[in-house]
């Protein structure tokens, strides 16, 4: 092809015995918005890394513009117009907005001098181009994760990108701005910017892609137009199985596992009530900062409510701290696993058993043989792809290391288990497990709350959805009545 | 504007200021004496080495890291520098300074070679040098005290470039020697403010990987700043041994502390990322202003080390609440 920009062939990359890429090709042509899908480890992160120049490939030839590139630095591949943005973005918190836009141009032009207003007027430029209103002066520390991803953008497309890779630019951002990014990334492809999105949502990836590559254990199972693929196909490819979502829509019940009353958070939120009864699962939603995640967080006591009354299984409890949620067998599943859930070097085991480790402690000595054989268990149980118990949980995917902040606490045998964000960043599989662990957990009387904005999987896996507005919530709905363009109206307030 | 003035009256630095105001005005009430052209004169004097420490150390915490063999290095350099010139007989200020920041800069190479190559945490591996430094320093090189330093050195010692006379007679004079700190305090504003070399630094300390994807040359720079740290430790060396008109091999061994306190009291965020030039001559100045005049307040000498003690703790508290607030804040 004529107007191909990056051309990848049989590129190979092993970490010492483990082959990461097995001979991954791909063309990335000017003028399209191409999306590369596959299921946590299955190359993703890797390709990218070879592609920005971070990575070495072990074998194989990268050619750009048609030239072959024999060795790619990070600053060559800057400089020949590749622009990645990571998922964590790699912007400097400790920088402000203007330098952090500005700061690789600066390094790609090797400029040796700071010119901050150059820095300044630059970053308000390329704000105005994609329509963010940031102040640029202000630390990044300070910005939400949507802004923050507004930065890498913006310093990305002053750098004259004709490549812009994007991983999962969608994970941490609400629909509304999942839009506005749509626009954006449509914008800069009619410039003939060439666009990778790395992403592992169907309906996200259908709404923006023109072609699509899908790769699965390190190699490249399907390439072609996303006319190409219908759904079925689509997944088949992604998994090498057939996943069927189902939609959970359980048995009515009238035992009541919890009941929330007049729970009110000063500033926060106002006045939720809510019950859940036995087999229930119940969703909520809302925009970021309308107090979704914070009826999470008073729940297991890490910012507790001010006032209303909170029945468990018929019981009032009281919850002033996360001791009270433990002692009264609640489990939260928090939004940043990597930062809130795990202790990412420590083992498999450790992880596992870190939320009941007094199990294990009889006369002040643990009980390691037994903390093995329950990890080795919950392993097979929750179907997680980990050899044993012993290796650092940083070496699971996503996916998988999301089965395990589950299983830590199915393993304190909860009462309530309270989930943020549970299938974020997480592979469609190992989604399609989680809820059907979920599901299970529901019917044996575990109460689940579910907080996420990702509409479809509410709709599917929860049968009652509380949808939170500027802190307000809106009635207990039933989700058979939803589906997600009522919800998308119900969220936005139109 | 209103919000930006409130801003400008609350930050670290600002603290600092406060703090030092009511200190002064607390030990200039009791003893009217403090209040003069003499007491700046003899605080100068006083925080002139460690300035020189102090601005290399917040360099390297920025960048994220540590350096506490410093003062190692720094005694080496002097001694085997003053060794060196009086075993030849040469008598050059300027091949003092030179051959002292040579050395320093050769040590502080391996710190980076250690800490970049190695991936040894920079505590450990500065730790490490530091007590090779000072075990080879007294084991090769002696432990004899030198007072003999050479004429055309030692006069350095006499070079003032300012003479106050007090009204019931005393001269103070101020030595030239200050000219070092503050040549290296206007360097280090400018390549931190305005070069890319200095943005760097900052980068590599608010996220390492990110600066390393963004294009940074991380290693070069860190090789950068060790032996920055390394050359100014030997500078700083040969300056103390000026001032005091004698060499000994272990005289700034311990000092490492001190000096970390202050860059920290200054507003530098120990996690690295944060810190500026003004704010560490501010907690140099408090550090130096306490262990100084506290005994006009009538504090025993042994007490200092107390209050010393307290401010660093109240102080680093602050900046840490600060901090904290800040990632706790609402985001925009």
């Amino acid at each position: 092809m004529a107007d191909a920009f990056l051309r990848l062939e049989n590129i190979k990359k092993s970490f010492g015995g483990v082959h990461a890429l097995k001979g991954v090709d791909l063309t990335i042509n000017s003028g399209e918005i191409h999306c590369l899908a596959g299921e946590n480890g299955c190359g993703k992160s890797t390709l990218i890394k070879v592609i920005s120049g971070a990575h070495d490939a072990t074998e194989g030839s990268i050619y750009i513009d048609g030239k072959k590139i024999n060795h790619l630095d990070p600053i060559d591949s800057i400089r020949m117009g590749i622009q990645v943005i990571y998922q964590d973005f790699a912007v400097f918190p400790n920088l402000s907005v203007a330098e952090n836009i500005a700061m690789n141009r600066a390094l790609m032009t090797g400029a040796k001098r700071m010119q901050w207003k150059k820095a300044r007027q630059l970053a308000l430029e390329a704000m105005e181009q994609i329509g963010a209103h940031i102040d640029p002066d202000i630390l990044v520390e300070r910005l939400s994760v949507a802004n923050k991803q507004m930065v890498a953008i913006c310093r990305a497309i002053i750098n004259d990108a004709k490549l812009l890779i994007l991983d999962e630019p969608t994970t941490a951002l609400t629909a509304k701005e999942v839009e506005k990014l749509n626009i954006i990334i449509r914008r800069l492809k009619a410039k003939g910017m060439a666009i990778v999105i790395v992403n592992h949502k169907m309906n996200e990836i259908y709404e923006i892609a023109d072609r699509l590559t899908i790769l699965r254990n390190g190699e490249n199972v399907a390439t072609g137009l996303i006319e190409e693929f219908d759904k079925v196909r689509f997944i088949k490819c992604l998994t090498g199985r057939d996943i069927d979502e189902v939609t959970y829509r359980p048995e009515k019940s009238e035992q009541e596992i919890l009941k929330v009353s007049h729970l009110t958070k000063e500033g926060v939120f106002q006045d939720v009530n809510f019950t859940l009864h036995r087999g229930d699962v119940l969703g909520i939603t809302g925009l970021l900062g309308s107090g979704r995640g914070e009826i999470g967080d008073a729940l297991f006591g890490i910012a507790p409510a001010d006032k209303g009354t909170i029945l468990l299984n018929g019981v009032e409890i009281e919850i002033k701290s996360v001791m009270d949620a433990v002692k009264h067998k609640i489990g939260y599943v928090p939004e940043d696993r990597l930062t809130q859930g795990l202790f990412l070097d420590r083992s498999i085991q450790d992880n596992t058993v870190s939320a009941s480790i007094q199990k294990y402690l009889t006369k002040g000595r643990l009980n390691h043989s037994e903390m093995y054989r329950v990890t080795e268990e919950w392993i097979r149980k929750i179907g997680c792809a980990a050899p044993s118990p012993k290796p650092n949980i940083r070496t699971l995917s996503g996916g998988n290391a999301q089965k395990m902040v589950i299983a830590k606490w199915l393993n304190t045998n909860p009462d309530l288990l309270i989930l943020n964000g549970p299938t974020v960043g997480v592979d469609v599989g190992s989604k399609s497990d989680i809820h059907k662990i979920l599901h299970n957990l529901a019917s044996k009387g575990v109460g689940i709350i579910i907080i996420s904005d990702d509409l479809q999987e509410l709709i599917q896996n929860c049968n009652k959805i509380l949808v939170m507005k500027n802190g307000k919530p809106s009635g207990e709905l039933n989700a058979g009545d939803l589906d997600e363009i009522t919800l998308t109206k119900l969220l936005s307030g139109k | 504007m209103k919000k930006r003035l409130k801003n400008n009256l609350s930050t670290n630095e600002m603290i600092v200021v406060y703090i030092i105001f009511g200190l002064s005005m607390l030990i200039g009430i009791v003893n009217p004496v403090f209040f003069g052209t003499a007491t700046l004169i003899s605080l100068s004097r006083s925080m002139l080495v460690t300035l020189i420490f102090a601005i290399c150390e917040m360099i390297v915490i920025i960048s994220g890291g540590i350096d506490v063999s410093f003062p190692a290095i720094s005694c080496i350099s002097l001694y085997a520098t003053i060794k060196f010139l009086l075993f030849t007989g040469l008598d050059s200020p300027i091949l003092a300074f030179a051959m002292a920041g040579l050395i320093g800069m050769a040590f502080g190479a391996l710190n980076a070679f250690l800490i970049v190559r190695f991936k040894i945490a920079p505590l450990i591996a500065t730790l490490g040098v530091s007590s090779v430094v000072n075990g080879a320093t007294l084991a090769f090189l002696g432990t004899d005290e030198i007072s003999n330093i050479p004429d055309n050195i030692d006069q350095l010692s006499k070079a003032f470039i300012y003479t106050y006379t007090s009204p019931d007679g005393i001269t103070y004079q101020l030595t030239a020697l200050i000219l070092i700190p503050i040549a290296v305090c206007i360097a280090a504003y400018v390549i931190l403010k305005f070069t890319m070399l200095g943005r760097g630094i900052y980068a590599i300390g608010g996220d390492k990987n990110a600066a390393r994807i963004a294009g940074f040359n991380v290693t070069k720079i860190q090789f950068i700043i060790y032996m920055t740290s390394g050359f100014f430790a030997g500078i700083g060396g040969i300056t103390y041994m000026i001032l005091m008109r004698q060499a000994s091999p272990q005289v700034l061994m311990g000092s490492e502390m001190m000096v970390i306190a202050a860059v920290v009291v200054g507003g530098t965020r120990i996690t690295g990322g944060h810190g500026t030039v003004i704010g560490t001559i501010l907690g140099v100045s408090l550090i130096t202003l306490v262990q100084n005049n506290l005994i006009m307040l009538g504090v025993p000498t042994h007490f200092q080390t107390f209050v010393v003690g307290m401010i660093i703790v109240i102080g680093t508290s602050i900046t840490s609440i600060r901090a904290k607030k800040i990632a706790n804040s609402a985001k925009v």
